[in-house]
């Protein structure tokens, strides 16, 4: 009983295998642009690009050592003066559209920016039809 | 009639949504991010030598009229681990082999060769991830097929183990 106690204990406060490498992290990773112009404009990217190892974060909230490098790729473009279009569809170019977080408009996508405009129409119809018919 | 068929209509998209829920629960979409870049040229990069007696490289080697088998890994990424006398016994097979070594240190590398088995000819030092993220890679162990033009033609997401040999070496024999 002991035993199996100290055993969990033991589990519980083990550090999960390591999957990141021990060396400092990119240059950009957790260290904002001089200039805030620039900064806000790469946060605002970050926000919006999805982490890989940990799939429902976006690079800006994720801890995972690719989301730094990715962080830091995306600031030293923004510095160099891309723009954060160029940057994310260098990314798609990549990984695809899924890691945007906005999603772009294309044959995939044209349900979902269709559908509001076509539940507007069909919501308008029937209601016309129902004032109609009341009067 | 109609009235009630109407009437039914929520029904009918509730068990619809419920249904759809149960399948994507049941069979989980897979989460491995596949690179875009199968089909396309290599993305330009270069590599530092990541160790002392092996050459770096950089995208403009890989298009040598030759294929190459182009593999990420690192010392501390532990399926490498099972990887390596895989790549081995590629290398041993015929497959000229490039290692990018991700976020590590030389001593590390050749710790880790001498240890684990060696099938790289060169092996390019990538200290960020930048080469990675170029590549459409999201993790260690990853590989790709490049052909003697420089186009990516396949790529292998986690390690290469014995099972996969066949696949790998029916993709390898694609493009030689």
């Amino acid at each position: 009983m002991k035993r199996a106690m100290v055993l969990s204990l033991s589990l519980l406060v083990a550090s999960p295998l390591l999957a990141d490498s021990n060396q400092p992290p990119s240059p950009y990773a957790y260290k904002q642009l001089e200039d805030s112009r620039q900064e806000a404009r790469a946060k605002a990217l970050m926000q919006e690009l999805r982490c890989l190892v940990c799939q429902g974060q976006s690079i800006a909230d994720s801890d995972a050592e690719l989301a730094g490098d990715m962080r830091s790729l995306v600031r030293e473009r923004i510095k160099a003066g891309e723009s954060p279009d160029q940057i994310r569809d260098w990314l798609i170019e990549r990984y695809g559209s899924w890691v945007s977080y906005a999603p772009v408009f294309g044959p995939e996508t044209l349900f979902l920016y269709a559908a509001p405009l076509l539940l507007l129409l069909a919501g308008g119809l029937l209601a016309a039809r129902r004032l109609k018919r009341s009067r | 009639m109609t009235r009630k068929l109407w009437l039914a209509l929520p029904l009918v998209v509730f068990a619809l949504f419920v249904g759809a829920a149960l399948w994507r629960l049941a069979d989980p979409p897979s989460t491995t991010v596949e690179s875009r870049l199968v089909g396309k040229p290599v993305p330009p990069f270069a590599l530092k030598p990541a160790l002392a007696t092996k050459p770096g490289f950089g995208a403009a080697d890989l298009a040598s009229g030759q294929p190459r088998l182009l593999n990420l890994f690192a010392s501390w990424c532990v399926p490498c681990i099972a990887e390596a006398p895989v790549l081995a016994e590629l290398k041993a097979r015929g497959v000229g082999i490039d290692g990018i070594a991700i976020r590590d240190t030389a001593p590390d590398i050749a710790k880790f060769l001498g240890e684990r088995g060696d099938g790289y000819a060169r092996i390019g030092a990538d200290p960020n991830g930048q080469a990675q993220i170029a590549l459409g890679a999201s993790g260690v162990p990853e590989s790709f097929i490049v052909d003697g033009r420089g186009i990516i033609r396949y790529h292998h997401i986690g390690a290469i183990m014995p099972q996969d040999l066949p696949e790998v070496m029916a993709e390898w024999e694609k493009v030689g």
